[in-house]
Parts: structure tokens; C-alpha cells; sequence
């Protein structure tokens, strides 16, 4: 375990495993999603009460869950860099932090474009709505200051540092609908109890959340793999593996 | 694990401890403030600051909604099943306003105790169901077919 560990640490080993993993990532990933959505946006059965308009969660869902899971993914790797000083986890940070931060807008949007009808109302001050949108404040300081510091270490330590006091805000997400009166509805999936909504409706809806992750672990692979070439260029791999044309 | 990293893992876990702690007693603190509106129990209780510009929740009680014949004033009674609070409103309701559905009005309280709403919001529960499923459990005289009723239970 210790071992796999430390050669995790190795950029030039994850470089070659990813190129592995990733062709399964992108295609099933693409599968599942494009899968989710046309089952969802086309076939599954309309709401009584909302009719067609409560479509938008195929979309809103998965983007909302991927931007909450991928911020505490980036707190772990936040602790791993701040713990093990590992570059791997800094890589990682920086590589999902702008993806971060694209599907919390895309949650945000895709809930305001529903709101307008459903509620009457954009936008509302409410505790969800809120700390989503400290969420996506956090992603772009994330990003921000990873670019403002030029030297690798330091600014390794402080995107870590900034991660990991972003992270209290994922259980305030998580469970504003709980604590506070919001307008924002509660839950509809939760782990112990059976979705309050029918299979035909859940089950596309998990197939997109599904897809989502492993498009988002290919594009992170990827950006990761773009950030490690250019970190190490300098070094006798990637020499070598450029002037063989990337084989 | 080496003492030196052991020790950089205790001093991280400290301070997301006590950072959590800080930012449990602040939202605690501010509950008051981050609640997006009030109860009708709160409003009966008097909890709620008269002639000042407040949010008001909950669902609408079966049977209150009456519509004026000349203008599209509105008065409804919006409930939490212990206490109600009424509710003027002028002008258009959203698609989702229904008696039995969860609504938060925006508006002032009166002295003599309605609530004179400037903005209605519908509040959408939790529950998603295909027209057919909710059009037989309708049939079926089930509760669950009244969001109001299914929703509070789950404490909407």
C-alpha cells in the first residue's frame, strides 16, 4: 500500500498510468452521459406538477453533486500536499479547481433558469443558493492565487491552505436545506432512504451523475498530464518522450 | 508514519477542527438571519417584527384561497399545520401556486396581523412523480397525492 503510495508521487509513472485509464474514462464516461441525458430529456415521463420544466435537473443535479464531490476531492489532495508534500496532489488541485468551478456555474445558472418559472424568482438569498455561490468564489480564488505565485512550492502550500478552509463550506452546501428554512427544496436522494421520485426519473439521472464523474477524473487526467510536461520539461523522460512524437 | 509528517497532520486536523467550530457558532449565531423566512408558529408567536419588510412561509391551507372579482388581489391562509397567517396579495401568482403547495411570500405583517405580500414565491417539495402515478393515487383518495400532506411529513 506504502509502496503504490510513493509512486504515486512520481509524475512520470502517473503520466504513463493515466494514459492507461483514460480512453476507458472518456468513452464510458460519454456513454453514460449522453446516455442519461437523451433518457432524461426525451423518454422519461414528465412531473405532475411541473411538467416538462423539471427536465433541467438532469443537468442541474449532476453538475451541482460533481462540484460539491470534486471540492472534497481537492481537500484530500490539499491534505496529501500539505502532509506528504506530494507534487501529484498539487497537480491535482490545480487541474480541478477551473472544472470546479465551471460546473458550480453551470449548477448555478441551470437553477436560476428553473427558479424563474418554478418559483417566480432568479435568484434568492437562501442558505443553499448562498454557499453555492461562496463555492464558486472559493474555486476562483482556488485558481486565482494558484496563478498569482510563480514559485511552485509556495504556491503549492497556499491553494492547500486556502482548499482546506473552503472545505467547512461543503456540509454547510450539503445541509442548508436541513438546518435553515430555504427556498430551495430539500434532497430528493438520500443515502438510507429510497429517492422520492419514480426509477424511470432516478435512474438517468444517476447514469448522468455517473458519466459526469469519470469525465471529469478524464479531463483532470488530462490536464494533469498537460501540467506535468511543462513542470518537468527540463527532465530526461520528457525529453525523450517528445522527440519520440509522445509513444 | 514519520513524526515530522504525523505532526503536520495533527496541526491540519486542529485547525480544521477549530475553523469548523468558529464557523458553527457564527451560522448558529446568525440562524435568525440565514432562515429565508419565517413561519406562520413564529408570526403567532410574535416573533416576527411588524411593519418590516419580512419573508413569510409555509403551505396554503385547502379551501382559503379567495380571488376579488375586480382586481387580482388574492388572500390565502398559509399554514405549518399548527398556526396560519393571512396572506393579501396583488398580483400574478406563480404556475406552482396551488392550495396545498408550499409558498414564501415577501411583504410586510400589519398590525391587525395579515400579511400584505409584494412578491409570492411557490416552493417546490422534494417529490418528482409522472401525471399518471399522482393522477391515480388522486383516484385512490391518498394523501400522498396532496403534496402538503406527503411534504410534511419529510418536514417540507
Amino acid at each position: 500500500m506504502w509502496q503504490f503510495f510513493h509512486k504515486l508521487g512520481s509524475p512520470k509513472w502517473f503520466y504513463g498510468i493515466a494514459n492507461r485509464f483514460m480512453p476507458w474514462l472518456f468513452w464510458l464516461g460519454l456513454a453514460l452521459l449522453l446516455g442519461g441525458l437523451v433518457w432524461g430529456l426525451a423518454f422519461a415521463p414528465k412531473d405532475y406538477l411541473q411538467g416538462n420544466s423539471y427536465r433541467i435537473i438532469f443537468i442541474h443535479v449532476p453538475s451541482a453533486f460533481l462540484a460539491q464531490s470534486v471540492y472534497v476531492m481537492m481537500a484530500v489532495a490539499g491534505v496529501v500536499t500539505l502532509v506528504w508534500r506530494m507534487k501529484l496532489a498539487d497537480l491535482f488541485v490545480k487541474a480541478a479547481a477551473p472544472v470546479g468551478a465551471v460546473l458550480t456555474f453551470l449548477a448555478l445558472f441551470t437553477g436560476a433558469v428553473w427558479g424563474k418559472p418554478t418559483w417566480g424568482t432568479w435568484w434568492i438569498w437562501d442558505a443553499r443558493l448562498t454557499s453555492m455561490l461562496i463555492l464558486l468564489f472559493l474555486y476562483l480564488g482556488v485558481v486565482f492565487l494558484g496563478s498569482a505565485i510563480s514559485d511552485e512550492k509556495s504556491s503549492a502550500r497556499a491553494v492547500a491552505v486556502l482548499v482546506l478552509v473552503g472545505v467547512v463550506n461543503i456540509p454547510i452546501i450539503k445541509y442548508s436545506v436541513e438546518w435553515w428554512n430555504t427556498l430551495h427544496q430539500p434532497a430528493t436522494f438520500k443515502l438510507t432512504e429510497k429517492p422520492s421520485m419514480p426509477a424511470e426519473m432516478w435512474v438517468p439521472l444517476l447514469l448522468s451523475v455517473l458519466g459526469l464523474y469519470l469525465l471529469f477524473g478524464w479531463l483532470a487526467c488530462l490536464r494533469m498530464q498537460t501540467e506535468i510536461l511543462i513542470r518537468e520539461r527540463r527532465t530526461r523522460w520528457v525529453k525523450d518522450f517528445v522527440s519520440t512524437g509522445g509513444h | 508514519m514519520h513524526p515530522v509528517r504525523k505532526k503536520r497532520l495533527t496541526i491540519i486536523l486542529f485547525l480544521l477542527a477549530g475553523l469548523s467550530v468558529a464557523v458553527g457558532l457564527t451560522t448558529y449565531a446568525l440562524r435568525q438571519n440565514i432562515n429565508v423566512f419565517y413561519d406562520p408558529s413564529e408570526i403567532a408567536a410574535g416573533d416576527a417584527p411588524v411593519d418590516a419588510r419580512i419573508r413569510a412561509g409555509g403551505m396554503v391551507e385547502a379551501g382559503s384561497v379567495v380571488r376579488s372579482s375586480e382586481d387580482l388581489t388574492v388572500r390565502f391562509r398559509v399554514t405549518d399545520y399548527a398556526e396560519a397567517v393571512t396572506v393579501q396579495y396583488t398580483g400574478i401568482l406563480p404556475d406552482l401556486f396551488a392550495e396545498g403547495q408550499g409558498v414564501v411570500a415577501i411583504g410586510r405583517l400589519q398590525a391587525d396581523g395579515t400579511f400584505v405580500a409584494e412578491q409570492v414565491l411557490a416552493k417546490h417539495d422534494e417529490n418528482y412523480m409522472p401525471p399518471e402515478v399522482s393522477d391515480s393515487l388522486k383516484k385512490a383518495g391518498h394523501p400522498g397525492s396532496d403534496t402538503g400532506a406527503s411534504a410534511e411529513q419529510t418536514g417540507y
